[in-house]
């Protein structure tokens, strides 16, 4: 870590004043010290934020749920409203890191996590994100945590967030706190910018602003909802895949669905024709290969995740076959 | 100066920003029983309790935690009086080279709390809550590493120590 | 100077006479209270006073030079003392039993990680910034990364017995398969860490490492001083598994750091420098052809490898080891090539050579059987030879058989139906079995050990890293000298006690717990002559001696204390006999047909491993061996940059050693027992590496069994096993 000044902000506000391009917001720490250790930030001024007033509650918000951003991983997982409501979002957040990370980490920390592309994590590799410009090491490297969708010429990286997928799939939406203490909501999946040539912006975010709470829409009763993360061990690793669904069933067929992908993209990803494609189909494999065929590239268009191609497809199938009932468990949204 | 209470015991540390909790305590404190594995928070060897909560104290700085209590391996038990837990460990070899055991140790002791205050797993059942079972255990332990891999008996010995706790 | 026994003869089975019944019984560890309550001490942890921090630094080129260090750039910061470079600064640890300095590159670089210089500083964060920030500049010349490219390549010559070209053409039956295993890591939870203090002439090295006689003249060799002047203190080490084996640049760099600062210096590696610059498992690819009889003997077995290093390491991982001695044919062939490549350089992980030789040989026999339409075990069983394919050797004691049928029975094989047969929804289930074998050994090692009335005392430089010396050394003395184990203090891990082998290569408790059984055995000798009675007759019990018609309470016996010291070595019996372990893994697993993910559900490994020590610590070696077999089967791959050959899971977050959710709770371990009377005089096999050896070529055959379908490219990730369950059309 480089020396910095340790600040603890008073209000929002205070916090806001405080920020500057050397500076960075600390919640949770949960990443940015393990990448602060490495040097790959290095802000020289840190604002703690972490026990500020009432970003910590989870509110009843027209018939959905207003999360503050410093809600732990842990209690938004375990809030028994979310687990009745949204039970892909707890799975999701459940299917993430540690327990002690889960403890640690905030609402708004998480969506903010940077990518794991062991290139970004290592400061003599070149880095389009980390130092623009110098160029994409990942490119040509070798890596499981790269994106699939979404990339460009000048990064590869991946969102690592579970819990930004589902709510991606909920249609849940970030508050974000302007310095001068306006609001202005964007939807999850809005957040996030595409690499283009600029990989080192990853989100909407203006100078001085936080997030300070998401907002989810009211719960959908009667949908079964499944989180399926797949990865090179049981427990305790970054997606290699991962798939978040919400299924609205009638009979044999499926009414409605809403699917959104981790760990292929720099965000949370979702595709509303895949979506339209399943509404009122048959609930099937074909269907679902149909699915896989609508959001699958026919080549990667980097090599190095080519491998990720019939993962996808394939955990695309296992999750919608999990999602309709045709195999596995599944959770149901009830009313709160 | 940052104060915080350890097993009891107020400190008060004047420390650089830069220090982690896990430093803290190992080097400012002399309280080596909480491991230094990965220091990024992906091990666990590292785990100890902030106000009752586990948390990888790699991942804390010190000065974020200003009036906390906090509980390390050596406040659970000592070598003549072992904790429930503790004495679990020994007695079904939930260990080897000993490095992950406090790390283990508290994370096991905090899992109870959280199966108690009825909180899921991502492999429980259903999202209403869980009862203890092998499974259960693995995925909540998860957060440890144990490069011997006693994990088998790492998971005898909490159910040991809950079984006794009954 | 006490004279050497040499293990020249069958040895009488003496433990199982003595009459305190400690040896074999699963007695808990007795430094275990400390373990579990954060108050045994690792290397790092004792910090002296005034002690200071040294971080070392990295190169960030794959092969060339140092030209300069910008010191100026870092000399501002606040609390830095020094940056150090040295010409006798290593460039990777040392190879297991050196003895001697590994290379010290004096500013050449080799590998990219490796490590370059040390920067010390007054606190840990100043240290690792300044580390991070110190700008070097180098001169870069061309390098090779990949082992299958490289053209600095050593042939060896095969071993052969027999005409395998010929016995392999006449085979009706034949495999010709290749394998692929990834690199792997030691990754123990400790980081290599020491602290070196001086006073006067010596050195003091807190160290975390595995043997420390060995370690000692590597440290005085580095530091180009006498070994009278180095002591080491290594009480307890968080894990070695191999990666501790030599003296490390760690804790050179500590030691030439405080001579120059004239304070202690501390240097514990980060987990990426552990990474970066620890002896690795090399990278495989493997080739093995079976030929055999309709019948299912074999009459051909080859097994070729392609394995990589650094230039300069002797080191190459021995992948072909059990392949040699654990069935027979009529001809067989081994050969090795040797890459030289700029990568972390390559050394003994936790059984070099079994561990992913037997993922290779095992899976081929599956698929052999396969072909055959013969059981799996049954094709085993019809192959175990007489003697020692290659050298003739007898076995000194085998239950290979044994361990077969015993798990195949306990394990429920029978119930093992058609591949792809056993459905449970998305998942796929099967059954899986490999041998297993682990050569066994004796290296020179001494202990003294002291009788002091009714308690004793153990002393040796033995290690305990977590493989259970300190219970088991204390139940071979308590057994011999009629002391229940809490009366027997084992001191271990300090280079001013009597030289053991160190704990590797599986051989630590043949090797000191010998030592300390003759040092044992000679202090029985003496009480003896003071009963008057012969050795043999003299009865030692809860600290009461017995002997012709007296009986005399040990207390009474000894005066003040009775010291005796012995050291034993390997001798003729080491090349009449092959002692090895052998056994038999199962392995029950699920495979989701979709995802590719595999989960293990149970296995089994039914073990002869000589005469059990302890039962609890035994067991507990063997699990932790099988779930590495977990590991290497399913999860655990370093992947190398092709450009630079750095390695770039560098974490314990990309580099996937198992986690708690990765292992059954339905893991059991039988001991068939035995006593190995060619091996040592406490008739003993190596336990710590046996249980890995075939354990994850069980899981593999299982997914094949599971699956139908074949994965050759190890670990059989998810995204693999969709390959293979693509290819094989199932």
């Amino acid at each position: 870590m480089r020396p910095f000044d340790y600040e603890r902000a008073t209000s929002l506000h205070d916090a806001s004043e405080r920020m500057s391009d050397a500076a960075a917001i600390i919640a949770g720490g949960t990443n940015l010290l393990d990448l602060m250790k490495i040097q790959v930030m290095t802000p020289s001024r840190l604002v703690d934020i972490s026990r500020l007033d009432g970003l910590d509650r989870i509110d009843d918000h027209d018939g959905g749920l207003r999360i503050g951003a410093l809600v732990t991983n842990t209690a938004l997982a375990t809030d028994p409203r979310v687990r009745a409501g949204w039970p892909v979002l707890s799975r999701a957040i459940l299917a993430g890191a540690s327990a002690q990370i889960r403890n640690k980490a905030t609402t708004g920390g998480n969506l903010l996590q940077r990518t794991r592309c062991p290139y970004f994590y290592d400061t003599a590799m070149a880095c389009n994100k980390r130092a623009p410009g110098t160029g994409c090491s990942a490119q040509g490297g070798s890596g499981r945590m790269l994106a699939l969708l979404g990339t460009s010429e000048d990064c590869l990286a991946a969102h690592p967030s579970d819990m930004a997928v589902a709510l991606a799939v909920l249609g849940a939406s970030v508050e974000i706190t302007a310095p001068s203490g306006e609001l202005r909501t964007l939807p999850v999946t809005q957040l996030y910018t595409l690499p283009g040539n600029r990989p080192d912006i990853e989100t909407d975010l203006k100078q001085g602003e936080i997030i300070t709470a998401v907002v989810l829409p009211a719960p959908r009763p009667g949908t079964a909802q499944t989180y399926r993360k797949v990865r090179d061990r049981a427990s305790y690793a970054f997606a290699l895949v991962s798939v978040a669904a919400v299924v609205l069933m009638d009979g044999d067929t499926i009414a409605e669905a809403s699917l959104a992908f981790g760990g292929i993209a720099p965000r949370p990803w979702t595709d509303g024709s895949v979506n339209a494609l399943l509404a009122g189909a048959e609930a099937s494999d074909e269907s679902f290969a149909r699915a896989a065929a609508q959001l699958v590239p026919d080549s990667a268009p980097h090599p190095e995740t080519e491998f990720k191609r019939p993962l996808l497809r394939r955990t695309l199938i296992a999750t919608l076959r999990e999602a309709t009932g045709l195999a596995g468990r599944v959770d149901t949204a009830r009313s709160l | 100066m940052t104060t915080f209470t350890v097993n009891g015991r107020s400190h008060a540390l004047a420390l650089d920003p830069r220090t982690t909790l896990l430093d803290a305590l190992r080097d400012h404190l002399n309280l080596t029983g909480t491991k230094k594995g990965c220091d990024h928070g992906q091990c666990g060897a590292c785990t100890v309790l902030v106000n009752g909560v586990r948390v990888n104290s790699c991942l804390c700085l010190a000065a974020m935690h200003d009036g906390d209590e906090i509980t390390t391996i050596e406040g659970l038990g000592s070598p003549d009086r072992l904790s429930a837990l503790q004495a679990a460990f020994v007695e079904k070899d939930g260990y080897q080279c000993g490095y992950c055991t406090p790390g283990q140790i508290m994370s096991a002791t905090a899992l109870f709390e959280e199966l108690k205050a009825g909180h899921p797993s991502y492999v429980s059942e259903g999202l209403d809550g869980a009862t203890m079972s092998d499974a259960e255990i693995a995925e909540r332990m998860s957060g440890n590493l144990c490069r011997c891999s006693a994990y088998p008996l790492i998971r005898e010995a909490i159910a040991m120590a809950a079984e006794a706790e009954e | 100077m006490t004279e050497i026994f040499r293990m020249n003869e069958a040895q009488p089975r003496l433990l199982d006479e003595m009459r305190q019944g400690v040896v074999g019984k699963p007695l808990s560890r007795p430094e275990g209270p400390k373990k579990v309550t954060g108050t045994a001490r690792y290397a790092a942890e004792d910090l002296p006073d005034g002690c200071v921090h040294g971080v070392l630094v990295r190169a960030t080129i794959s092969r060339g030079r140092v030209t300069g260090l910008d010191r100026e750039a870092i000399r501002d910061m606040p609390g830095l003392i020094d940056v150090i470079t040295d010409a006798r600064l290593l460039r990777n640890p040392a190879q297991g039993m050196a003895g001697v300095a590994p290379c010290q590159p004096n500013g050449e670089v080799f590998y990219h990680g490796q490590p370059i210089a040390l920067v010390v500083a007054e606190s840990l964060e100043t240290a690792r910034d300044a580390a991070h920030r110190l700008p070097v500049h180098y001169e870069e010349i061309a390098f090779e990364t990949d082992p299958e490219a490289a053209q600095d390549r050593e042939d060896k010559d095969p071993e052969t017995a027999g005409h395998f070209d010929a016995t392999f053409a006449a085979s009706s039956v034949t495999i010709d398969a290749r394998y692929r295993t990834d690199a792997q890591a030691a990754a123990a939870m400790e980081p290599h860490a020491a602290i070196a203090q001086w006073s006067g002439e010596t050195v003091l090295l807190r160290g975390s490492l595995q043997m420390l006689r060995f370690n000692r003249d590597e440290l005085a060799d580095s530091l180009g001083i006498d070994p009278e002047r180095v002591r080491i203190l290594s009480p307890f080490i968080g894990g070695g598994f191999g990666s501790k084996l030599g003296i490390g640049p760690e804790a050179v760099a500590a030691a030439i750091a405080s001579e120059k600062i004239g304070r202690p210096v501390r240097v514990v590696m980060s987990r990426q420098t552990v990474f970066d610059t620890v002896l690795r498992r090399s990278e495989t690819l493997q080739r093995v052809r079976l030929g055999a009889d309709g019948d299912g003997r074999l009459r051909a077995i080859s097994h070729d490898d392609l394995v990589s290093n650094l230039p300069g390491e002797s080191f190459a991982e021995p992948v072909s080891q059990a392949s040699q001695f654990l069935y027979g044919a009529d001809g067989l062939s081994f050969s090795q090539t040797l890459a030289r490549v700029s990568r972390t350089p390559s050394g003994s992980v936790r059984a070099p050579g079994e561990a992913v030789g037997m993922l290779a040989l095992e899976s081929a026999m599956d698929e052999l059987a396969e072909k055959l339409g013969l059981c799996p075990v049954e094709l085993r069983l019809r192959n175990i030879p007489e003697t020692h394919p290659m050298t003739g050797q007898a076995y000194s004691v085998r239950r290979l058989a044994d361990c077969l049928r015993t798990g195949a029975e306990q394990f429920g094989w029978a119930r093992r139906g058609a591949p792809g047969a056993q459905v449970e929804g998305d998942w796929r289930i099967g059954m899986g079995v490999a041998s297993a074998a682990r050569k066994s050994a004796l290296v020179q090692s001494a202990a003294r050990v002291r009788l002091l009335g009714d308690r004793a005392v153990v002393e040796t430089d033995m290690t305990d890293i977590g493989t259970g010396s300190y219970a088991i050394l204390g139940q071979i003395a308590g057994e011999m000298l009629g002391l229940p184990v809490e009366k027997v203090d084992v001191r271990l891990g300090d280079t001013s006690f009597p030289g053991a082998s160190g704990s590797g290569g599986s051989f630590g408790a043949n090797s000191a717990g010998s030592a300390v059984f003759l040092a044992a055995k000679k202090i029985r000798a003496e009480l003896a002559a003071q009963l008057g009675c012969a050795p043999g007759e003299l009865a030692l019990q809860d600290g009461i001696a017995r002997g012709g018609n007296i009986e005399r309470a040990l207390t009474d016996l000894v005066s003040s204390e009775i010291v005796h010291e012995a050291e034993i070595a390997a001798g003729d019996t080491s090349k009449s006999h092959l002692s090895s372990g052998f056994g038999a893994h199962f392995a029950e697993v699920a495979v989701n047909v979709w995802t590719g993910e595999v989960r293990v559900r149970r296995m089994l490994g039914v073990m002869a491993m000589g005469r059990i020590l302890n039962e609890k610590t035994s067991r507990s070696q063997a699990l932790g061996g099988m779930i590495w077999g977990i590991g290497s089967a399913l999860t655990e791959a370093l992947e190398h940059d092709p450009r630079t050959g750095h390695i770039v899971t560098r974490d314990l977050a990309n580099y996937h050693v198992p986690s708690h959710a990765d292992v059954p709770g339905d893991m059991s371990v039988v001991f068939l027992e035995e006593r190995d009377d060619m091996a040592n005089p406490i008739q003993t096999k190596g336990i710590g590496e046996l249980g890995i050896s075939g354990a994850g070529a069980a899981v593999l055959n299982a997914i094949a069994h599971a699956t139908g379908a074949r994965v050759r490219d190890f670990p059989a990730l998810p995204d693999r096993v969709i390959r293979a369950i693509e290819m094989a059309g199932v």
